[in-house]
C-alpha cells in the first residue's frame, strides 16, 4: 500500500476521521504494536515514507514528536494523541483531557548524582541551593519546591549526563528507563520524582461532540493495551 | 521603531475591528430581542468586592494601588460585578432582572489562538426566576445567539455543578481530598481520578468505577437513564434536576443543541446546580460558558437565584471564520 496523504487532514476542524498523533521517538514502536491490535492500519507508518499523515482505516494517523503532541492536542488540530507523562507533566498547563493509561514505554523521571559523591547534599547544606541541570524545567521546578528545596534550575537541549561530569550542575532530573545511561556515566539515582508511561490524550471539544467516536476508539485502545 | 504591548494583549485593525463590531451587533440584538437591557460596570473594582463573589479563582491578574492606597483590580468576568449591580442599585425593584452586556475582562491565561488576557465577553444574567425555567430561558437566548452569529452547528454542554461534591460526600470524602479529586474531575483527568480513588479510605471497586463511568456519560435524554441505572442519593438528586431542566428545554423547543454531559465540572467556584458550556465543531477551544449562580446574590445581601452566560466573542470570531471556511468546502490545501 502506498502511503497517501489524507484530503482534509490540514484544516483545523473538518468534519471527518478521527486525528490520533502518534509519537515518534522511543513510544514508536510499542505505539504501533498497540494500534495493531486496536485494529488500525499501520502500513503506512511502518513503511520509510517521508510523509507524516497516514490513513489508518477510520483513523487519520499524524507522526510528530512526543513533546508536540499535548499543542496539537489542546489546539483541536489533533482530535486524540499518544505522548508519555513526562510531557504531560512538563506541559501541565495545556488543556488536555487524559484519558488512558497505556502501560507501555514505562520509566522513570529521577533526581540523579554522581556516584559516591556527596556534592548534592553539601551544595545544599552549605551554599543553601543545588545547581541541577534538566530537560524539564517545569517537572524539576516543582518538584524541589513541593518538598521545599532550593535549587537552580538550568535548562539544557542534549546529553544532560554530562553537565554534572564538567561541573555545570551539581546533579540531574531525567527520565530513566534502564539506569545504563546514567551508569556508564558514573551517575546514580538518589530520588525518584515519577513514574511515567504512555498516555491517551484527547481534545477537550472532540471528547464532547464526537463522543461516540472517541469513546470507541478508548475501548479498543484499552483493550489493545492490556493484551 | 515597535513599542511593546505587555502580553496577552493586542491592537485591533479596521477589518476586524468591523467584524467584530458585526458580531457584537448582532449579539446584542438577539438579547435585547428577548427582553434583557444592556449594562456597563467599571473596568476596574475594589479587589475585596471581587474577591467576594469567588474568594477562591476571581483572583485578577491585574491588582494596583489607586492613590488613596485601595486595591483594585481589573475585573475577571462580568457575572460578580452584575451581581453587585443587582444588589446595590435595584435594591428596591422586584425581579425578574434580565441584564445584558458585551465588556472587556481580564484573565491572567496563557494567551494562544482567540484567548489573550484581555478578551471580550457577550452575554446575559437573568436574575429573579428559579430553576428549571430560568436556566431554560437562559439557553433558549443562548441559542438564539449562537443561531445570530452563524453558528448553526454549534452545542451547549448541560451538566450538573453539584453531582461530585454531593456524590464524594455520600462517600464520606470531604475536605482536601474531596477538593483534589475535584480538581482531576474538572481537568479530566481520568488516570489520575482513578490513582487517587484506590488511595483514597472507603472506597470499593464498584464505588470507583462508578464514579469514573458517571463523568464520561455525554450524549442525548438517554445518559439520563444510563445515569439513573448508576444510582446514588447524590446521583438521584442530580438527575432529577437535570431532568427537569431538559424537560423545560423541551417544552420551549430548545433542547435540540443541547447535550448533557455529567462530565461537565466549571472552575468558576460561584456555580450551583445547571451548568453550560458551548462547543462548535470548528474549533478545539471551549467558545463560552455558564450556569446557575443561585447563592452569588446573597454574598452582595440580596437572596436571588439567578443564571447566565457568556460567549468569548474573539473566540466566537474565530468559530465563525472556520465555519465559513467549512461551508465553503475549502481544505488547507485551498480548494
Amino acid at each position: 500500500m502506498t502511503p497517501t496523504s489524507v484530503a482534509g487532514a490540514t484544516t483545523a476542524r473538518a468534519d471527518g476521521p478521527l486525528k490520533l498523533a502518534v509519537p515518534r521517538g522511543t513510544l514508536f514502536d510499542s505505539t504501533l504494536a498497540v494500534l495493531d491490535r486496536a485494529g488500525l492500519d499501520t502500513d503506512g507508518l511502518r513503511s520509510d515514507s517521508r510523509s507524516m499523515i497516514f490513513d489508518g482505516s477510520g483513523v487519520t494517523l499524524v507522526t510528530m514528536r512526543p513533546s508536540d503532541v499535548p499543542t496539537y492536542v489542546e489546539a483541536g488540530a489533533a482530535d486524540l494523541g499518544i505522548t508519555g507523562k513526562d510531557v504531560l507533566l512538563e506541559q501541565s498547563d495545556r488543556v488536555v483531557y487524559e484519558l488512558l493509561d497505556l502501560g507501555y514505554g514505562e520509566c522513570r523521571m529521577v533526581l540523579a548524582g554522581r556516584e559516591g559523591d556527596e556534592r548534592l547534599g553539601e551544595a545544599e547544606r552549605r551554599l543553601g541551593t543545588m545547581r541541577i541541570a534538566t530537560k524539564y524545567p517545569r517537572i524539576a521546578e516543582r518538584y524541589f519546591e513541593q518538598t521545599g528545596r532550593q535549587v537552580e534550575v538550568i535548562e539544557v537541549k542534549g546529553s544532560v549526563e554530562l553537565a554534572p561530569l564538567i561541573g555545570l550542575a551539581d546533579g540531574i532530573v531525567d527520565l530513566v528507563a534502564t539506569g545504563r545511561t546514567l551508569a556508564e556515566n558514573q551517575l546514580e539515582v538518589r530520588e525518584e520524582i515519577a513514574r511515567c508511561t504512555a498516555r491517551l490524550v484527547a481534545n477537550r471539544v472532540a471528547h464532547k461532540l464526537l463522543a461516540v467516536e472517541v469513546d470507541d476508539l478508548t475501548a479498543r485502545l484499552r483493550t489493545a493495551a492490556e493484551r | 521603531m515597535i513599542h511593546p504591548i505587555p502580553p496577552g494583549t493586542r491592537d485591533i485593525l479596521p477589518d476586524e475591528m468591523r467584524e467584530l463590531r458585526e458580531l457584537e451587533r448582532k449579539l446584542l440584538e438577539a438579547f435585547t430581542g428577548f427582553g434583557y437591557g444592556e449594562v456597563g460596570t467599571p473596568t476596574i473594582e475594589y479587589d475585596e468586592v471581587l474577591a467576594r463573589g469567588d474568594g477562591r479563582t476571581a483572583g485578577s491578574a491585574y491588582r494596583f494601588f489607586d492613590e488613596r492606597g485601595d486595591l483594585l483590580a481589573l475585573r475577571s468576568d462580568m457575572t460578580i460585578p452584575i451581581a453587585r449591580l443587582v444588589a446595590g442599585r435595584y435594591g428596591g425593584t422586584e425581579p425578574p432582572f434580565r441584564l445584558c452586556y458585551i465588556s472587556r475582562a481580564y484573565r491572567a491565561v496563557r494567551p494562544q489562538r482567540g484567548q489573550m488576557r484581555e478578551f471580550t465577553q457577550a452575554g446575559v444574567e437573568l436574575i429573579g426566576p428559579q430553576a428549571p425555567e430560568g436556566t431554560a430561558e437562559v439557553v433558549e437566548v443562548l441559542q438564539a445567539a449562537l443561531d445570530a452569529v452563524g453558528l448553526g452547528r454549534a452545542v451547549i454542554g448541560l451538566g450538573d455543578a453539584d453531582l461530585y461534591r454531593q456524590a464524594l460526600a455520600e462517600l464520606g470524602i470531604e475536605g482536601d481530598a474531596r477538593d483534589s479529586l475535584l480538581e482531576k474531575l474538572a481537568k479530566h483527568d481520568l488516570v489520575g481520578l482513578q490513582e487517587e480513588l484506590e488511595l483514597a479510605e472507603g472506597i470499593g471497586d464498584e464505588q470507583r468505577a462508578t464514579l469514573v463511568s458517571l463523568s464520561q456519560l455525554r450524549g442525548g435524554s438517554e445518559v439520563l437513564e444510563q445515569a439513573r441505572s448508576i444510582g446514588g442519593a447524590a446521583v438521584e438528586r442530580a438527575i432529577a434536576r437535570l431532568q427537569g431542566t431538559f424537560d423545560e428545554l423541551q417544552r420551549r423547543g430548545a433542547a435540540e443543541r443541547v447535550q448533557i454531559d455529567l462530565g461537565l465540572l466549571r472552575d468558576l467556584g460561584y456555580y450551583s446546580g445547571a451548568i453550560l458550556e458551548i462547543y462548535d465543531p470548528a474549533v478545539g477551544h471551549v467558545i463560552g460558558g455558564g450556569g446557575r449562580y443561585d447563592q452569588l446574590l446573597s454574598r452582595f445581601g440580596r437572596d436571588l437565584p439567578a443564571a447566565g452566560f457568556s460567549l468569548y466573542l474573539e473566540r466566537v470570531h474565530v468559530a465563525q471564520a472556520e465555519e465559513e471556511r467549512v461551508d465553503k468546502g475549502q481544505t488547507g490545501e485551498g480548494a
